[in-house]
């Protein structure tokens, strides 16, 4: 691998970019919006009809968070077949480290006014800091846990899960069973991490003021750098033969293992990876939101996150990202706008897509267009055999 | 359990009270005390208004002499505060209190005469010694009382505070007893009073009958008999008493324990057969069809809701709503399920994930439609009386009838369930088709018919196990999200395509679950089973009985 990486590197942008017509669009969008969201907030006068309010920066941000997540999810699902349905207990994991940062940010400006505790513990009348929370004074060893902590769950998860070769659905329940687990367990006062409340009541990161504009845009700018070095790096790999071999591993589990891949290592290196990028999505999205809360590992968060991939297209990475952005912006205009209709175009959108739309709005784009033009043919089929061929009813 | 049904049952049960307390005074006039009129009952009321406590105390005993219907429930308002003498007249009334008014009420017939402002009548206010008297009176007239079980309530009332004058009212009681529950429960109410006392004999035959007792306050009698000082040596200075006392306060003890054991053992199976209501119904659609069903929670709280909808049908008919609600919730949620299958399901198969996704969206639209036509808000579905209250085992081990009719219920499902699949024609077709589809097709069986019917037959049975959750929990939209990851752990856990596997699942994960808690607490039980589950399929990824032969291979 390190050879073919090697040619490469020479112009490795272009090398992966090249033949994706999809990938330099979605490009080219996500570098003007980088570009324009963050002049027009700050440049553009309030009154004007084109400023971008601060909300809708922070939404965007927010979104960008997603859509970095959803790139996460892909890459298992998608690229992998492994459907996580507790990939967003990695997002959380992330965000705690990350709120666990900002709450030490807080220093003795919290209620209490405690300079070593955050106020949820002078609350719980607790007299020392627990030990796991030392160290997250620290910027640098916040970050480290960004990518250490759910990179370790998952790399222990995963290690455990697909050396016993527990795959498909069953995969899938016990995920839901670890993110349901952690849920429970942060719901506890006695955790030491908020409880039901969670963490929150920031002020300030790396010294900056989180309500200021400036900040704002910062993090605004980098989610977006991240979202963009995530795909880049996704990307890579996709393109590189631990990609290909794990999308031989979608489709063949078997066969790729008698070819003589070690079909765990494969799993285990692409999942840890993923849940790495998702606790990064974590730790851009709480700064942001100026909250997290055990609400975040709830199981119907993880299948919500399942949503956009299949709405996008899963097996395209921006099909990933449009769909994070799709669904959470109609989520955002709904719950504003008709609360009540909100799950039922959820529901039925999940209906939708899985019958009519397997491959996600992409998918459906890709295969109109190859049928105009047979060249660009679909990057992969996607073909999910792992379970049961001889249920199907397609060879009735 | 809901606040507001409790409420409910509780003023029911004291009207009840009230009418049996009433006809017996009326019919059976025992001779103890004086039967009264309206009016002179009135009149002594009246004599409750006076200024010196020592007056009021004279009015009370007065009262207490006289027999009238009425005249516990007039004390007991005094005690809780609730009777008001209305300033312009004098005359004494129950009153309820609202924000800025009070409702008088008739004391006799609980009639609303007049509605006042808050100044304009006063609390016939009590000190702690009337307070003292009343509850004695109050006692002493439910231990006169006709019914076994008020005179059992109030013996274990007075239980609670041993004193003199308590346990003399006590010793009246207990020859004329003849009730031999209500008896035994004298006993140790007085000998929880002699245990204190300085005669050794007395002492020492009160600890014999507390021995005999076993419950919590025998142990903590015995305990106070052994209590030491701060130099570690025992108050008590007679060798023997202690010797006894030790032996005693063993033999409660290992009783005790004895009886945690048994309870945390039902409510262990208890919770088991919750889990296997709910479990059963996915053992069904997962295991044979290969089919992951996320909207089964919401079957089952279609189950709950209309077992509420068939209470509102027949309100005068509770008692039999639940024994109706029971089919009428299997054919609903069954219906449903066919048309999930027949309208989703069926371009779906041999793609696990994908029926996972459009089953969530499914439950995602069952859950707002419930919101929609019922209220986001909790609905509470009244318990029939057959169903509530408890089976007192003994003092210290009692067992609920919700609990038990529950448990019972569950495993005749399961009976029926094993029954359909293994006797009958449409079981042999659906075990033909979850075995080996090609070949049963060949044979003529009708796969689709059969899928059909499996899945309807799956979520008939979340609905039923619906009707039984909706005795013991709130009906609400969010209800079905609580026990699908539960349900999952089940299936999983006992062997998928495997009912016996469900069955052994769901009752160890329960009794496990309980017998955890007291220990961990319950959300770390609940974490510790997760994590033990997923563990365990790391180890045996096709749970406890795996599916043998050419099926279960991939």
């Amino acid at each position: 691998m390190t050879a073919q990486a090697h040619i490469k590197n020479k112009s490795l942008i272009t090398q992966l970019f090249m033949s994706d017509k999809g990938s330099q669009i979605f490009f080219a969008l996500l570098m003007t919006m980088t570009i324009v969201v963050p002049i027009l907030h700050l440049a553009v006068p309030a009154d004007s009809a084109l400023h971008v309010s601060a909300y809708t920066l922070t939404l965007l941000g927010k979104y960008l968070s997603f859509a970095l997540l959803a790139i996460a999810l892909d890459l298992v699902w998608g690229y992998c077949g492994i459907l996580s349905l507790g990939h967003a207990a990695f997002f959380a994991l992330g965000g705690y480290a990350m709120g666990m940062y900002l709450m030490r940010q807080i220093a003795d400006r919290g209620v209490y006014g405690n300079p070593e505790l955050p106020d949820f513990m002078v609350f719980l009348d607790w007299q020392e800091l627990p030990w796991f929370w030392y160290g997250f004074d620290q910027f640098w060893f916040a970050m480290l846990m960004v990518i250490l902590v759910p990179g370790l769950l998952a790399y222990i998860f995963g290690w455990l899960a697909f050396r016993s070769r527990v795959t498909g659905v069953y995969l899938s329940i016990i995920t839901q069973a670890l993110t349901y687990a952690l849920m429970l367990a942060f719901f506890r006062n006695e955790m030491g991490f908020g409880g039901n409340n969670g963490l929150t009541d920031f002020k300030d990161i790396l010294g900056y003021n989180l309500q200021d504009d400036s900040t704002r845009v910062a993090l605004f700018l980098a989610s977006a750098i991240m979202l963009i070095i995530g795909y880049t790096v996704a990307k890579f790999i996709i393109n590189s033969k631990l990609g290909r071999v794990t999308v031989a591993i979608r489709d063949a589990e078997d066969r790729a293992r008698f070819v003589g891949y070690k079909v765990e290592n494969y799993k285990l290196w692409v999942f840890t990876f993923s849940a790495v990028l998702a606790g990064i999505a974590g730790a851009l999205y709480v700064p942001q939101v100026g909250i997290i809360n055990p609400g975040e590992f709830s199981p119907l968060n993880s299948i919500e996150l399942v949503v956009w991939v299949a709405v996008g297209g899963r097996g395209y990475l921006y099909g990933a990202v449009l769909g994070a952005f799709i669904v959470n912006f109609a989520k955002t205009y709904f719950t504003a706008v008709l609360p009540e209709v909100w799950l039922f175009a959820l529901g039925g959108l999940f209906i939708f897509v899985t019958i009519f739309m397997p491959q996600g709005i992409v998918g459906l784009i890709a295969k109109l267009t190859s049928k105009k033009n047979p060249s660009s043919s679909p990057p992969i089929e996607n073909q999910f055999s792992e379970q049961k061929p001889w249920k199907s009813k397609a060879d009735a | 359990m809901a606040k507001k049904y409790l409420m409910n049952s509780k003023q029911k049960s004291f009207i009840h009270f009230l009418m049996i307390l009433f006809l017996g005074m009326i019919f059976v006039s025992p001779g103890l005390a004086n039967t009264i009129s309206d009016a002179d009952f009135r009149d002594s009321l009246s004599a409750l208004n006076q200024k010196k406590f020592t007056q009021k105390i004279q009015a009370i005993e007065k009262l207490a002499e006289f027999d009238h219907g009425k005249t516990r429930f007039v004390m007991q308002s005094l005690l809780d505060g609730n009777l008001f003498y209305r300033k312009s007249d004098k005359n004494i009334f129950i009153a309820e209190k609202t924000d800025t008014e009070l409702v008088l009420k008739d004391v006799i017939s609980l009639e609303v005469i007049d509605i006042v402002g808050k100044r304009d009548a006063r609390k016939i206010s009590v000190n702690n010694k009337i307070r003292k008297l009343l509850r004695l009176k109050i006692s002493a007239m439910s231990l006169s009382h006709s019914d076994p079980k008020v005179r059992h309530a109030a013996v274990k009332e007075m239980m609670k505070k041993p004193a003199l004058e308590t346990s003399n009212i006590l010793r009246q009681y207990v020859a004329s007893e003849n009730d031999e529950t209500v008896k035994n429960t004298l006993r140790v109410a007085i000998a929880l009073y002699d245990v204190k006392s300085d005669d050794k004999s007395i002492k020492l035959a009160a600890l014999d009958i507390l021995g005999e007792s076993s419950s919590l306050e025998s142990k903590y009698a015995v305990l106070a008999v052994l209590e030491k000082d701060s130099q570690a040596s025992y108050i008590e200075q007679d060798q023997e008493i202690i010797q006894h006392a030790k032996k005693i306060l063993d033999s409660i003890e290992t009783q005790l324990k004895f009886y945690g054991f048994l309870e945390t053992l039902f409510f262990g199976l208890s919770l088991g057969s919750v889990l296997l209501l709910a479990a059963i119904g996915l053992a069904i659609t997962f295991g044979v069809m290969g089919v992951i069903n996320m909207a089964h929670g919401e079957l089952i709280m279609l189950g709950a809701y209309t077992t509420y909808v068939i209470q509102l049908l027949m309100p005068n008919n509770i008692e039999y709503s639940v024994l109706v609600a029971i089919p009428a919730a299997f054919l609903v949620a069954g219906i449903v399920g066919i048309m999930i299958e027949r309208g989703i399901l069926q371009f779906l198969y041999g793609r696990p994930l994908e029926t996972l996704l459009a089953t969530f969206g499914v439950s995602l639209v069952l859950q707002q439609l419930v919101r929609s036509v019922f209220s986001p808000l909790n609905r509470s579905v009244e318990t029939p009386e057959w169903m509530s209250g408890a089976w007192q085992i003994n003092s210290t081990l009692a067992i609920t009838f919700n609990r038990l009719y529950i448990l019972l219920f569950c495993i005749f499902v399961f009976i029926m369930l094993l029954l359909i699949l293994k006797k009958t024609a449409l079981g042999l077709y659906i075990r033909a088709v979850s075995q080996n589809r090609q070949m049963a097709k060949a044979m003529g069986v009708r796969s689709e018919w059969v899928d059909a019917l499996t899945f309807g037959l799956g979520s008939g049975i979340a609905g039923v196990a619906g009707v039984a959750l909706s005795q013991l929990t709130n009906v609400g939209p969010n209800m079905g999200q609580a026990y699908i990851i539960d349900s999952f752990m089940v299936v999983v856990f006992g062997g998928v395509g495997n009912l016996w596997g469900t069955f052994i699942g769901a009752m160890s994960l329960g009794v496990v679950n309980k017998f955890l808690e007291p220990w961990s607490g319950a959300v770390l039980a609940k974490i510790l089973i997760l994590v033990f589950i997923i563990l365990f399929i790391q180890k045996r990824p096709r749970g406890l009985f795996p599916q043998k032969g050419r099926s279960a291979e991939n």
